[in-house]
């Protein structure tokens, strides 16, 4: 078999010459296609003698094996320098801004509420819920806050309109979530655990008052639930509320008449530079009211307070969102700026978990 | 409730100072708003001499002194100051109050600093009763006696050394409304020991000129008990300097002697009197309740008309004083006053709290006596007036002339020791506990535990618990761990609603939407254009007219929200709102919405072009998140949302049957014009409670069902009546077989002039895929060939339209 060794040496050299896919196809065909070159010399060695046919089969399938090679070599070059080009050519500037994809925010309200709602629940506190608009009856008397008790004055209350003829006493704005206390009493009855947050209403309106705002309630009713204990589920929120492992509260004695004995709540700060430090310093700030339920308000949710005996506190939701978070100005929680929103609130998926921690 | 600390000192023996007396107070329940020492305010004015006084050389009315000062006090070097002085009687060789530079002046809130005046220098300055707050008068510097200590501290000098305390007096504590009372609480505590009260008893040289009488409607409640007696022969001048002193420091404005000796055992003892000059009470006194219509002026100046019902004091001429509030100006006493009648008596605390709301008048005995002043010291507190304005004014003191007695308010309850440990958690013994309520005036006969007069607060065995607790102090309270209600690992607590709702709103975050807290109250217009501001809805005393009416809607406020934004200069928004919306004025008539809105384009401009109009689809899109979070089912029908607040043609609803589940659509433009928005503005409202609640709670997934034939999609492009919905048109494809049928998608709307001008006036173009799915086998070509078909011939009978050439 002669020639064989040109034929290799110029295919060879006409696919390492070929400049793009055409013209190594072009080369293919001319040596491999159904009428190349070397298909037409693999046609004939069916006519040779077994002899000659044993040397040249073996040259001539090494020869088009080493043809199929470079070809296939050729091509992923080719086809490298291809790409490779592309990929020149494609060049963007990526420092042009993204798309937008505008996130969302939860407001500090919400995200606080959450929180209070993560503790209290790991202490087996459900959240209970009450109409913003209430009898005076919840709101007041079953409060223990009879009709012309000064403290009803001091309420600073909403009423709603009467119309004509309707000679009830007027509906008001509740001005504290306690009235969930009772409604919650006569809904499930002892024993009970539960906080209840929501908007409370005053007519008051200046620097650091808005006519409405937020409260979070809390109550504890069973066979002998004490003071002490009302001190420790304080002491525990605190503690996980504020993310601080130092807290210490400090009860004094005070009034609120729906509590016997009531305390308010302080806790130790510290407002060195300006800024408020909870659990350090000599300061201490005035956080909640709470007490001992008192009777007269446990037998209007129904519970006979030979019985039963518990706790309740109220505190405001806002107030401690401002301490938490360092938010300055109450009045912005209701203003909507956008900017405040963005500023104060929390994304979507930022939620308070104990295991997770409350905040970020 | 403002006193001083020797006014304190009058009731208690103590050796404690304002510091150590605050803390106590605070820690009982009497918490103190300030405490204000006079030091602060008045330590660096000190006595001084002055050496010389001659003209300013610059200006006529201006005096030039030389003025000897001790800056290290008596004792210490002298240093001579240069002073310029406007006051004319600033002379040689007296003595008055010096103030050096760096010095506040109370009376003017000014800073000293040296100066120069008309030319020449001044170094500090020469003081006025008014530039002190002593007093008024401006006429002069203050001229002390020639005798006064030369260095000293003026307010040393003076006696003005008394640090004032300012206490919140909660409303359950008359008895604090008084100095003893606080020297009480003081005492129970181990602060100090109460000094005992002497009962004056001034004797009677004539009887009463003045008769009482109590009406009888009023003698069971309303006034149970009217007492008085007429001093005559007094001198009504200035009180003395100790009294002024007191009343001032606690901010009331010394009057005459009889009107400061009122006001002294109002505050001292919480035990209002009221002075009328008896020579203008034509014949005897008579409480009665007021028929309606009478007029009278009071002290304060004011006319007011009585409503029937409201108690007065008249005499035969007709309404004198508003018993319990405010005296009439007619009778009071004046500085010719030479007869005062002195009255005292127990006024029904709701009466005058009914009557002193309705006249809008406050007034401390209106304020003292709707808490509950102490009836048995009705006589006492007149017989010790009466021994005060004898000593302070002169005269003869009649006999009493009484009507009615103190009304009974004995009562008592059982007192246990051992509640204070099952309720507070406080270990105190048996002893120390009845000692406690002792020291508050209790009377402790075997286990009962009777109140003293003066608390009409204690109402229960719980106060018992509480006077001993606050007395022993709450500070020392020691946490006890509250136990879970069952053991183990925390239950969940909430309600299918608050997931829900929680979800509705991390979702709407999550889509782009900034949260936010609006009033429960807006305006009557912005009400009335979603539908609300009807009366019952309407505050009846409402704090600003942006705030008359219970919110219909969230909308609402999210738009006035936006237009504010939109004033700052923000055009692209979304915000959203979680919380009530009100259709009437009775509680319970509130539903939980979640509404959002969005503003303006749906991004910044950018390089990308993304920038586009937020348009109803937008706003159906996230109604369909938020509802599908809240757990809505996939499958809602589409209807046309029909309140006057959405577009007409451009707002939708999603239901459930005939249960609307949430509302979407463009905005009226007359709304947004209404509420200064700039559109365009879309937006979502929906109710979480009217998602249905899952039948029973599975947590197992229903088995995973997947085909393994081979999915086919086959387009379809339709040729309709431009007001055909999309609906109608994949409602009838679904139908062509259902169970082959998995999906029927639109993917194309050719609407409008250019469409019209292709397929004819009032046409349009739909076009929709639907896939089938087979569950059993391949389908062949003619199975496929024969439910498009069936497509295409549902579609045309049921919307008239015919399949696109």
């Amino acid at each position: 078999m002669d020639g064989l060794e040109a034929l290799r040496a110029r295919y060879l050299g006409e696919i390492g010459a070929a400049a793009d896919e055409a013209a190594l196809e072009a080369v293919r065909l001319a040596a491999l296609g159904r009428k190349g070159e070397i298909s037409l010399r693999m046609r004939k060695l069916g006519g040779m003698d077994p002899e000659a046919r044993k040397v040249a089969g073996p040259a001539l399938n090494g020869l088009r094996d080493e043809v199929e090679a470079a070809l296939r070599a050729r091509r992923a070059a080719l086809a490298d320098a291809v790409l490779e080009a592309r990929l020149q050519a494609e060049w963007l500037d990526v420092t042009l801004p993204a798309r937008p994809r505008p996130g969302g925010s939860i407001h500090p309200v919400s995200q606080v509420m959450e929180e209070l709602t993560a503790i209290f629940a790991d202490m087996g506190f459900a959240v209970a819920e009450g109409p913003q608009v209430e009898t005076d009856w919840h709101n007041f008397d079953a409060l223990n806050i009879p009709p012309e008790h000064p403290a009803r004055q001091e309420h600073d209350t909403f009423f709603l309109h009467r119309l004509e003829g309707d000679n009830r006493p007027p509906h008001v704005l509740r001005t504290h979530t306690s009235p969930v206390q009772i409604r919650a009493m006569l809904a499930q009855g002892a024993p009970l655990r539960v906080i209840a947050p929501g908007r409370v209403y005053r007519m008051d309106m200046d620097q650091t008052h808005t006519p409405m705002f937020h409260q979070v309630e809390g109550l504890a009713i069973d066979r002998d639930i004490s003071m002490a204990q009302l001190k420790w589920v304080l002491e525990e929120f605190c503690r996980a509320f504020f993310e601080v492992e130092g807290v210490e509260l400090r009860f004094r004695a005070s009034h609120f008449p729906f509590t016997e004995p009531s305390a308010e709540v302080d806790i130790r700060c510290s407002w060195a530079g300006g800024q408020l430090k909870i659990g350090e310093g000599d300061d201490w700030l005035e956080i909640l009211g709470s007490g001992m339920v008192h009777p007269h308000v446990l037998r209007s949710g129904g519970v006979d307070p030979a019985q039963w005996q518990g706790f309740a506190f109220g505190m405001g939701i806002d107030r401690i969102a401002m301490l938490k978070y360092g938010i300055p100005d109450l009045r912005a929680f209701f203003e909507s700026d956008l900017r405040w929103l963005r500023h104060y609130g929390f994304a979507a998926l930022e939620v308070p978990t104990l295991p997770g921690g409350l905040s970020r | 409730m403002k006193f001083t600390l020797s006014w304190l000192k009058d009731h208690l023996d103590t050796s404690a100072d304002a510091a150590t007396v605050a803390a106590a107070l605070t820690d009982l329940g009497l918490e103190v708003e300030e405490v204000a020492d006079p030091v602060g305010r008045l330590g660096a004015f000190t006595i001084a001499r002055v050496i010389e006084a001659v003209p300013h050389p610059n200006a006529d009315r201006l005096r030039l002194c030389r003025v000897a000062t001790w800056p290290a006090g008596p004792g210490g070097p002298m240093e001579e100051v240069q002073v310029v002085c406007g006051a004319p009687n600033a002379r040689t060789g007296m003595v008055g109050i010096f103030a050096p530079p760096g010095t506040r002046i109370p009376g003017t809130g000014v800073d000293l600093r040296p100066g120069m005046i008309r030319g020449v220098a001044s170094n500090g300055m020469l003081c006025s009763e008014r530039e002190l707050e002593l007093s008024e008068d401006h006429d002069g510097i203050i001229e002390l006696p020639g005798d006064a200590p030369l260095g000293a501290r003026y307010i040393d000098w003076a006696g003005l050394n008394d640090p004032v305390i300012h206490i919140k007096v909660t409303p359950n504590r008359p008895d604090a409304l008084g100095v003893r009372g606080i020297a009480r609480d003081l005492a129970a505590r181990g602060l100090g020991v109460l000094k005992p009260q002497p009962r004056a008893a001034p004797a009677g040289r004539f009887p009463c000129p003045v008769t009482v009488a109590i009406d009888p409607v009023l003698k069971a409640r309303g006034c149970p008990l009217f007492a008085g007696r007429l001093v005559r022969g007094v001198t009504n001048g200035p009180s003395p300097v100790w009294l002024q002193r007191r009343l001032r420091a606690i901010g009331l404005r010394p009057i005459s002697a009889l009107v400061d000796i009122t006001n002294f055992f109002t505050f001292d003892r919480n035990r209002p009197l009221h002075v009328f000059d008896a020579a203008r009470i034509a014949g005897g006194l008579r409480i009665h309740p007021a028929a309606g219509g009478e007029r009278l002026v009071a002290l304060d100046g004011k006319t007011y008309a009585l409503a029937p019902g409201m108690m007065l004091i008249s005499d035969d001429a007709g309404p004198e004083s508003l018993a319990g509030i405010m005296g009439g100006e007619a009778s009071g006493v004046t500085a010719a006053t030479t007869e005062v009648f002195i009255e005292s008596a127990y006024w029904d605390p709701l009466t005058v709290a009914a009557t002193g709301r309705a006249l809008r008048i406050g007034s401390d005995a209106r304020y003292r006596f709707e808490r509950g002043v102490d009836p048995e010291d009705t006589v006492p507190g007149l017989e010790a007036a009466t021994a005060m304005v004898l000593e302070l004014c002169g005269g003869e003191a009649s006999a009493l002339a009484v009507d009615g007695a103190v009304p009974d308010n004995s009562r008592s309850y059982g007192f246990d020791s051992g509640r204070l440990k099952r309720l507070v958690g406080l270990d105190l013994p048996e002893a120390a506990q009845r000692a406690t309520l002792a020291a508050l005036g209790f009377r402790l006969v075997g286990d009962r535990a009777h109140p003293p007069s003066w608390r009409p607060d204690i109402q229960g065995e719980a106060d018992l618990v509480e006077e001993v607790a606050r007395i022993a102090s709450l500070a020392g309270l020691q946490g006890v761990p509250l136990p879970r209600p069952a053991p183990g690992v925390a239950r969940p607590v909430l309600t299918a609603a608050q997931r829900r709702e929680g979800m509705a709103r991390r979702t709407a975050a999550a889509l782009g939407y900034s949260e936010c807290v609006t009033y429960s109250f807006i305006d009557a217009a912005a009400a009335a254009l979603f539908g609300g501001g009807a009366g019952a809805c309407r505050l009846d005393n409402p704090i600003s007219s942006e705030m008359t009416h219970l919110r219909p809607d969230l909308l609402p406020g999210l738009l006035r929200a936006a237009a504010r934004n939109q004033a700052r200069g923000f055009a692209d928004l979304a915000l959203f709102e979680v919380g009530p919306a009100f259709s009437g004025g009775e509680p319970g008539e509130e539903t939980a919405m979640v509404a959002g809105l969005r503003v303006g384009a749906a991004g910044p401009r950018d390089p990308h072009g993304s920038r586009r109009a937020v348009d109803v689809f937008d706003a159906r899109a996230d109604a369909e998140a938020v509802l599908a979070a809240a757990g809505a089912p996939a499958r809602l029908q589409v209807g046309r949302a029909a309140q006057g607040w959405w577009h007409p043609g451009r707002a939708g609803t999603l239901a459930l049957g005939p249960r609307v589940l949430a509302a979407f659509g463009e905005l009226h433009p007359r709304v947004l014009a209404a509420l200064d928005v700039r559109g365009p503005a879309v937006a979502f409202t929906l109710w979480p409670a009217a998602i249905p609640a899952p039948r029973s709670r599975t947590i197992a997934r229903p088995a995973l069902r997947l085909s393994d034939y081979q999915t086919v999609e086959r387009d379809f492009a339709f040729v309709l009546d431009a007001r055909v919905e999309a609906a109608a048109v994949v409602t009838a494809a679904q139908g062509a077989d259902k169970a082959l049928i998995a999906e029927v998608r639109v993917f194309d709307e050719f609407a409008g002039a250019r469409a019209e001008a292709q397929l004819g006036a009032g046409r349009k173009s739909l076009a929709i895929t639907v896939r089938l799915e087979p569950r059993d086998r391949t389908l062949t070509e003619a199975e496929i060939e024969a439910v498009s078909a069936r497509v295409v011939d549902k579609v045309a009978r049921a919307t008239g339209g015919v399949l696109r050439a």
